[in-house]
């Protein structure tokens, strides 16, 4: 690690986030208390990354892969002990206190707004402690109060708020200063279908509009379909994957599935290249292993269809299969 | 918030106007309970009544223990009460630290663009601990004017000085057990022995204890320099126990020192943390 890093700013065009054999071990006794033994564990090891400005990055990978450690390291909550981090031009754990006015964070599972105040305070608060004009505030908060609809409950205390009210509360604070970053952990946690697509569309707006870098942590599939072009996978400490979604599908191809309306319900389909995995009713889903078109020809023979359509293997599935190995294919898949 | 102050609404704010701020915010908070306010601060006046009732009684059976009179132990009291009320005041948010670490409450002051320590100093502030600080204030106001203090320019100058040594001095001592809790899950508890436990040792004249007990609270939780050797000075009075009396004029000496502490333990406490993330 560099030992004198002057205080520069970020180079207007350099990456956001710039990671190089990023690295962190943590020590764990285990054991009962008079044999205890000390383990090293890398929970973080050798992640390299660039993030560049405008980018919309999903990072997903299974608890305790090393997701939050890698979150924490970059906001400067934890001190990297190998490798070379930079955000926004500058070291996180030297320069906590001002990397973060030029970054929004947003935890999904803990507000960072004041528990006790009404949610107007709250945004208030952070003006001074983001030391925005006056007049950017108030039309940031005009803004966001309109895309985000906060008007109802903005004189609310914040722990009266429903999850989603606090969801969109939160982002608000993040955004008020408007911040070149925008760090997510689990932004759409417990949140309600329509909450979800709320917060999927604002940030989605917010990416193509102001364009605003966001790196995101989820466990929501959905959140990286909808919003991130981008997808790293964690897996024991390192990058398993780094790449588009496509990509992904690629490195890990399950299965597609042909979805068929018969005319009426009946006995499973038999047809060479294709399994029957479901059924109900009319409709049976058949597990494609040999050419489509030919499956398809081949069922239209045999049986009367209504209709029919190929899916594509879900995300789940695939992540899964990066995780853990096409074990859990099934299980993720399920089928539907 | 448009009732800030001017001064504070033009923003772009140093560090004080921070605390400040969020002092000014949790006011107006508290102030939506206007019925629950009043009842806490009056609680704490009485807490207050109640000590000093307790050195009273003390001192009214005894008429005098180790040299002192209840006027003279009443202007001890009030000194303690004093410090230790103000620095309630100021810092004793603080000692709640332990709940920001485990709750996860802590990475969310630490990332925002403000001092974590001012921010958790200010949390909750509350109106109500004025209850204990203005008695104490009234308290020791009184025993000054009454008691046969032989007022020089220089005592006149000094006084002030003593009050705000001991004011830091407690804000040190509350800030370093608050550290502890980096380390240690459950050391509130101990460090309360201290901050608590210290006080109620401060309320009184401190050579009623006995020697080892004062040079205890001397040279390692430095209490002395709170009440002690404060009311010697004010009382122009011989150390009964036999120290030096330069140490009378040590109490700033002592606070710069420990305020250093307390910002080195801060420090290592805020390392330590990042460290382990825990």
């Amino acid at each position: 690690m560099p030992s004198s890093e002057p205080s520069a700013p970020a180079p207007a065009e350099g990456p956001v986030i710039d990671a190089r054999g990023l690295g962190r071990s943590f020590t764990v006794s285990e054991g009962p208390l008079l044999r205890r033994r000390r383990r090293t564990v890398d929970a973080v090891d050798g992640v390299a990354f660039r993030v560049r400005p405008g980018e919309t990055v999903g990072y997903l990978g299974p608890n305790g892969a090393g997701k939050s450690t890698t979150m924490k390291m970059l906001i400067g909550l934890l001190t990297p002990d190998r490798g070379r981090l930079r955000v926004l031009g500058m070291e996180p754990a030297r320069h906590r206190t001002r990397l973060a006015a030029r970054i929004g964070i947003v935890f999904g599972q803990r507000t960072t707004l004041w528990w006790d105040l009404p949610l107007r305070d709250s945004l208030a608060l952070t003006r001074h402690l983001y030391r925005v004009p006056p007049r950017d505030h108030a039309r940031r908060l005009a803004e966001l109060t309109d895309l985000l609809e906060l008007g109802p409950f903005l004189h609310t205390p914040v722990r009266q708020l429903s999850l989603g009210q606090r969801m969109r509360g939160d982002l608000t604070a993040a955004l008020l200063h408007d911040p070149d970053l925008l760090v997510l952990d689990e932004p759409t946690i417990g949140l309600d279908v329509v909450s979800k697509a709320t917060i999927r569309a604002f940030l989605a707006r917010l990416n193509a509009e102001r364009g605003t870098t966001i790196l995101l942590t989820t466990h929501d599939l959905g959140d990286v379909e909808r919003l991130c072009r981008r997808v790293m996978v964690i897996d024991h400490g390192r990058l398993a994957y780094d790449g588009d979604l496509a990509g992904l599908r690629d490195r890990a191809p399950g299965p597609r599935t042909l979805v068929v309306d018969l005319a009426e319900p009946g006995p499973p389909v038999e047809v060479p290249g294709a399994r029957c995995v479901r059924r109900q009713g009319p409709r049976q889903w058949l597990e494609l292993e040999g050419n489509p078109a030919e499956v398809i020809a081949e069922v239209a023979r045999n049986r009367q269809v209504a209709d029919l359509t190929v899916q594509e293997p879900g995300i789940e599935g695939v992540v899964a299969r990066l995780y853990q190995g096409d074990a859990a294919l099934a299980a993720a898949d399920g089928g539907e | 918030m448009a009732s800030l102050p001017s001064a504070l609404r033009r923003g772009r704010a140093p560090r004080i106007p921070v605390y400040l701020l969020l002092v000014w915010t949790w006011c107006r908070a508290a102030a939506q309970y206007p019925g629950s306010l009043a009842l806490l601060a009056l609680a704490q006046a009485c807490s207050a009544a109640a000590e000093l009732t307790a050195v009273l009684v003390v001192f009214g059976h005894a008429g005098e223990l180790a040299g002192f009179t209840a006027r003279e132990a009443m202007l001890v009291y009030g000194l303690a009460a004093l410090a230790f009320g103000t620095a309630d005041l100021l810092m004793g948010s603080v000692e709640r630290i332990g709940d920001h670490i485990r709750t996860g409450s802590l990475d969310t002051l630490l990332v925002r663009p403000a001092s974590a320590l001012v921010q958790l100093a200010a949390d909750r502030f509350s109106p109500h601990r004025l209850g204990k600080a203005v008695p104490a204030a009234a308290i020791a106001g009184y025993a000054l004017a009454t008691l046969d203090v032989p007022w020089t320019p220089g005592r006149v100058a000094y006084t002030p000085v003593l009050v705000a040594s001991g004011v830091a001095i407690c804000c040190a001592i509350w800030t370093i057990g608050a550290c502890l809790q980096f380390f240690i899950t459950d050391a509130r508890e101990v460090a309360n022995s201290v901050t608590y436990g210290g006080q109620a040792l401060t309320e009184y004249p401190l050579g009623i204890y006995g020697r080892e007990i004062v040079r205890a609270a001397t040279f390692t939780v430095p209490l002395a320099f709170v009440t002690w050797q404060p009311a010697l000075y004010l009382l122009d009075r011989p150390d009964p126990t036999g120290l030096p009396e330069w140490l009378r004029f040590a109490p700033p000496a002592v606070a710069a020192v420990l305020c250093a502490l307390a910002a080195l333990a801060w420090r290592t406490g805020l390392r330590h943390y990042r460290s382990t993330g825990s």
